[in-house]
């Protein structure tokens, strides 16, 4: 549409890339996937995501969508759900799943843990409270298992009553009979998790070529 | 004799002294007592020929020369050592090999030093030179068929069988590029060099040509599985490194294959064209492409096998075996890469497999593995000392030196190079601490020695050079490396491996982020590993289980599988370091069901009181309990090999164990919740309780108890509050007339095995409910110990 337009985007791009922290190619390679999942529209709504047909076979596709329009994913410090999100917010959502670089401090290593431990905990937590209850986790084990037929409806409920029981003793140690453990805080999270190596696990490889090229393998 | 001479000598220096010395007066022993027989009998025959030989021969005689018989007593006791000296002689230098391995760790720091492997290597060149001594040949031990065939495989099929995938998988890029790249560059180098080193003037070594100097340089270049599986154990690095290392050391024998046999053919031709070097290509794509395809289809062979062991139990260890080393022995046999065959045909098995076989199987397995390894580990490096001793060795300065600095200099540079190349395509960088313990972890060991041991002595004049300078080599390698890099280990302050357990969030987590990152990636468009990964586990799952995995277990997840196999080992543990009723204080979960369970408003006391337990729902639960567990046959009555199939010892001891939990479990909030005291100590409760942690004890209380304790398990969580099972004592006469409601009497007839009966009142126990809630029922009902008859007396303990 003109050089007028290119250059336009092209800040925009350079704006993107300095909050979200991709490159430029990137950005590129993710506003013409947006595109293309949003047929050409500005915005990004639930059906588009719904309708891509890999994620049929996701036994996480509900919440793997809701998190793309969960305003806490999106840096809005508020509950709730937006209808339809824009490319700079679709970016938002991806850049929780960009590798960690290779030198950073300690500091930013953290941060970069708790950004991506964020995400997950807001996964889990369907009602925005801040904790995560011992029906949301077994609502979020079900669905895991959800794929694998009546056995795995019998145990999850099990397996995730055992999960919340392992995080109680591990965060509170010694309980009292009556005391209650209201559910699973952001920060028991982060302690449970400590040992899970987040930062280099949950990265997703975004391609600064063309994502037509298949590539696999590290 | 021996082995309570090397117990008396605490001492391992001293054992083996001793041994060495039994050894030799034994063989002397046998000498003379040869010689004399051999003298009665038959002046002609040699030493070696001993009695048996002498008294076919005199009875052969005999019958002929009937004049010439002269009758001598009857040998009461005889010698004859002829007739078994080969296995005999095995057994012992596998009994000196376990006794040296005993040996080592009775000496308390000696360990902690110097790795076993040093250690196993003095020992060989102490016994051969013992040997020596004694005037004796030393027998050449290291016999490249031996090796090859008997002595490596099990430390492979050890490796490849439990190797973990993820790791290995996640890494397979580095790992290859190792493996290949490294060694190829290795070879080259060191082989390239040496030959330019032996032109040079003064070190008379002119007539060593540029292609065995590559040979040399092929075998001397590659890492060693099983020195580095020894060192490595010791120093507990982090996974990844390990992985790192060992893989490639697993990995690069195909290279090694091809390099060996590409200038073995052609190093009398003198050059090696171009076309040779395509063809050098293909073959090694083809060696180790057909390596892997051989194991995978042995692998595949095996998990089949295995789907239809169910009744055959005791037998299932052996088919592990057998395919493994035949799916080795068959890859030997078209001379692709064993290792690899063997590696692929453990990992592509196991998964299958553990599905399929028993418990006691899976352990079975896994003890046999780890035996035969580390026998045959122990084996290779006494051997590598003896041969040390015993081989004709050529020492020149020069070589063996530069060979020794151009090893360190190489795969310093090597790893240096390639690291800088992937780590443009790792997420995960390789630091310079890692690039220094992949370099100085390379270490060469057996597998060099005996290629170099397998060259033609007319081919190569100069064999015994370079046998002098591989053994120097590992030597160097083996000790100096060996020896220091655990101190430059906690030095250099590496990750070390991470001793936590797994826990059940982690492993939740785990699958959540597989399917989260396959989501994202989808969403993305590009089709990353995850997508790969994902597809793989679908089409696993929806055809490889279904023919390979037997029963219904193929539908189980990763995730249930996890918490089972956890579920399992907690009541183990429970078990075991309980005993009792009384809980030791280091129970896993200090927190109970109750704490977690949001609390609930009660309505109406006598109502909550009854867990809702609908037929439906307690028929599925039995199913999937039987479909989980395994089912329980009959009582173990005596031991022999045909019963030990149908073991109900260990099948029922997966319900005996959840049982016991439960038990456990509802001692523990009976008696935090109810102001009711325990059940007195000689109740029958307790008595059950106690001998529930003697299982054979369990077997014969039938006869005697009166009341048949009535204890149900609930599959699905230990935990769980809806699924309370009840300890109840009283029979169904007592109990319906509390009215506290009915469990299913018709379950008692679908019940088959240890699971006792259950009886149709249940005692509810209600932390949950704000704690404290007496029924006075219920306290009658805990108070009153008195067992009544039950009609069930008259049936069989397990029916």
């Amino acid at each position: 549409m003109g050089a007028s337009q290119s250059a336009r985007t092209e800040h925009e791009f350079q704006d993107l890339a300095d909050r979200t922290g991709f490159s430029l190619e990137q950005i590129g390679n993710l506003n013409k996937r947006f595109r293309q999942l949003s047929k050409n529209e500005e915005t990004l709504s639930r059906q588009d995501l719904a309708s891509i047909s890999a994620l049929d076979n996701n036994p996480l596709r509900a919440q793997i969508i809701n998190a793309f329009f969960d305003k806490r994913n999106l840096r809005q410090n508020e509950a709730g759900t937006v209808q339809v999100i824009g490319f700079e917010e679709f970016l938002m959502v991806m850049s929780h799943f960009r590798p960690a670089a290779m030198h950073i401090t300690e500091e930013e290593r953290e941060k970069l843990r708790r950004e991506k431990l964020r995400f997950l905990f807001n996964m889990h937590d369907t009602d925005s409270d801040g904790t995560i209850t011992l029906e949301e986790y077994r609502r979020a084990v079900e669905e895991l298992l959800s794929k694998a037929g009546t056995i795995g409806q019998e145990t999850a409920k099990a397996i995730a009553d055992a999960a919340m029981l392992e995080v109680a003793s591990t965060t509170r140690g010694k309980m009292e009979p009556d005391e209650f453990y209201e559910g699973i805080t952001f920060e028991n999270f982060l302690q449970i998790l400590k040992t899970f190596d987040i930062e280099t696990r949950m990265h997703v490889r975004f391609l600064n070529m063309d994502t037509a090229t298949m590539r696999c393998g590290k | 004799m021996s082995v309570r001479v090397a117990l008396h000598s605490p001492r391992g220096s001293r054992s083996f002294l001793e041994r060495g010395l039994l050894l030799l007066v034994m063989l002397i022993f046998l000498e003379g007592t040869v010689l004399t027989l051999g003298a009665a009998s038959s002046p002609d025959i040699s030493a070696q020929d001993n009695t048996g030989g002498g008294d076919d021969q005199r009875g052969i005689e005999g019958r002929h020369g009937h004049a010439n018989y002269t009758k001598k007593a009857f040998p009461v006791l005889s010698l004859d050592y002829r007739h078994i000296h080969v296995p005999f002689e095995i057994s012992l230098w596998v009994l000196l090999a376990s006794l040296m391995k005993l040996g080592f760790h009775l000496i308390p720091r000696l360990s902690s030093i110097v790795p076993e492997s040093c250690l196993l290597i003095v020992v060989g060149l102490l016994v051969g030179g013992l040997i020596k001594l004694a005037g004796e040949e030393v027998p050449p031990v290291l016999d490249s068929n031996l090796f090859f065939l008997c002595l490596l495989p099990p430390i492979i099929l050890d490796a490849g069988y439990f190797l973990p995938i993820r790791p290995f998988m996640e890494n397979i890029g580095t790992i290859l590029m190792f493996a290949v790249v490294g060694t190829l560059w290795n070879a080259f180098f060191v082989g390239g060099l040496l030959y330019a080193v032996c032109q040079i003037e003064g070190t008379y070594l002119s007539q060593v040509e540029l292609l065995p100097c590559l040979l040399f340089g092929s075998i001397i270049s590659a890492v060693d599985p099983v020195a580095v599986l020894a060192v490595f154990e010791e120093i507990h690095i982090n996974e990844l490194l390990h992985i790192l290392v060992f893989g490639e050391s697993l990995l690069n024998d195909a290279v090694t294959v091809v390099l060996y046999h590409l200038f073995e053919e052609y190093s009398d031709a003198g050059e090696v064209t171009p076309m040779d070097v395509v063809l050098g290509v293909i073959c090694f794509l083809i060696v180790s492409l057909g390596g892997i395809a051989v194991g995978t289809i042995y692998g595949i062979l095996a998990a089949f096998t295995s789907r239809f062991t169910s009744h055959t139990r005791v037998i299932e260890p052996l088919f592990v075996f057998v395919y493994s080393y035949m799916a080795y022995l068959s890859a030997e046999m078209f001379h692709l890469s064993g290792i690899m065959a063997l590696i692929a045909c453990g990992a592509v098995m196991r998964p299958y497999v553990e599905a399929n076989i028993s418990h006691k199987s899976h352990t079975t397995v896994k003890y046999f593995l780890k035996m035969w390894s580390s026998v045959s580990e122990t084996l290779i490096f006494i051997f590598l000392g003896v041969a040390t001793v015993a081989g004709p060795h050529a020492w020149n300065w020069t070589f063996v030196s530069v060979t020794v600095i151009l090893c360190l200099v190489s795969r310093v540079i090597g790893v240096v190079g390639l690291t800088f190349i992937i780590n443009k395509f790792r997420i995960v960088k390789l630091t310079t601490k890692d690039q220094f313990i992949v370099a100085y972890g390379g270490l060469r060991g057996a597998i060099a020695f005996s290629l170099g041991y397998l060259l033609d002595k007319d081919l190569f004049p100069m064999r015994t050079m370079f046998l002098t300078a591989i053994i120097t080599e590992i030597f160097f390698t083996v000790f100096v490396q060996g020896m220091t890099i655990k101190p430059l280990v906690d030095l250099l302050a590496v990750k070390k491996k991470q001793e936590a357990k797994r826990s059940i969030n982690e492993e939740i987590h785990t699958q959540f982020l597989d399917h989260l990152l396959t989501g994202i990636e989808d969403i993305c468009g590009h089709y990353g590993h995850h997508h790969w990964k994902d597809k793989l586990n679908r089409f696993n799952k929806k055809y490889i289980k279904k023919c390979l995995i037997a029963g219904e277990r193929y539908k189980e997840p990763q995730l249930i599988a996890f918490y089972h196999k956890m579920e399992f080992k907690q009541a183990i543990e429970l078990v075991e370091s309980g005993g009792g009723v009384k809980l030791p204080s280091a129970m896993p979960s200090q927190v109970s069901m109750q704490n977690i369970q949001p609390k609930k408003l009660p309505p109406a006391v006598a109502e909550r009181a009854l867990p809702q337990f609908t037929k439906g729902r307690e028929e599925e639960i039995r199913k999937i309990l039987r479909s989980n567990l395994q089912k329980t046959r009959q009582r173990l009555r005596s031991y022999n090999r045909h019963t030990l199939v149908a073991d109900p010892f260990e099948d029922g001891w997966n319900d005996f164990i959840l049982k016991k939990q439960r038990m456990i479990e509802l001692e523990k909030k009976m008696s935090n919740y109810l102001t009711v005291p325990a059940a007195p100590p000689d109740s029958p409760t307790m008595c059950r309780a106690r001998l529930a942690s003697d299982p054979n004890a369990f077997y014969n209380i039938k006869a005697s108890s009166d009341g048949v304790p009535t204890i149900q398990v609930d599959l699905a969580s230990p935990q769980s509050p809806d699924s309370v099972n009840m300890l109840n004592e009283f029979s169904k006469r007592g109990a319906t007339d509390q009215g506290l409601g009915q469990r299913e009497g018709a379950d008692r007839d679908e019940d088959q095995g240890l699971m006792m009966k259950p009886s149709s009142a249940g005692i509810e126990e209600k932390g949950e409910e704000g704690g404290g809630n007496k029924n006075p029922g219920l306290m009658r009902c805990l108070s009153d110990p008195g067992p009544s008859n039950e009609d069930e007396e008259d049936e069989p303990f397990l029916p």
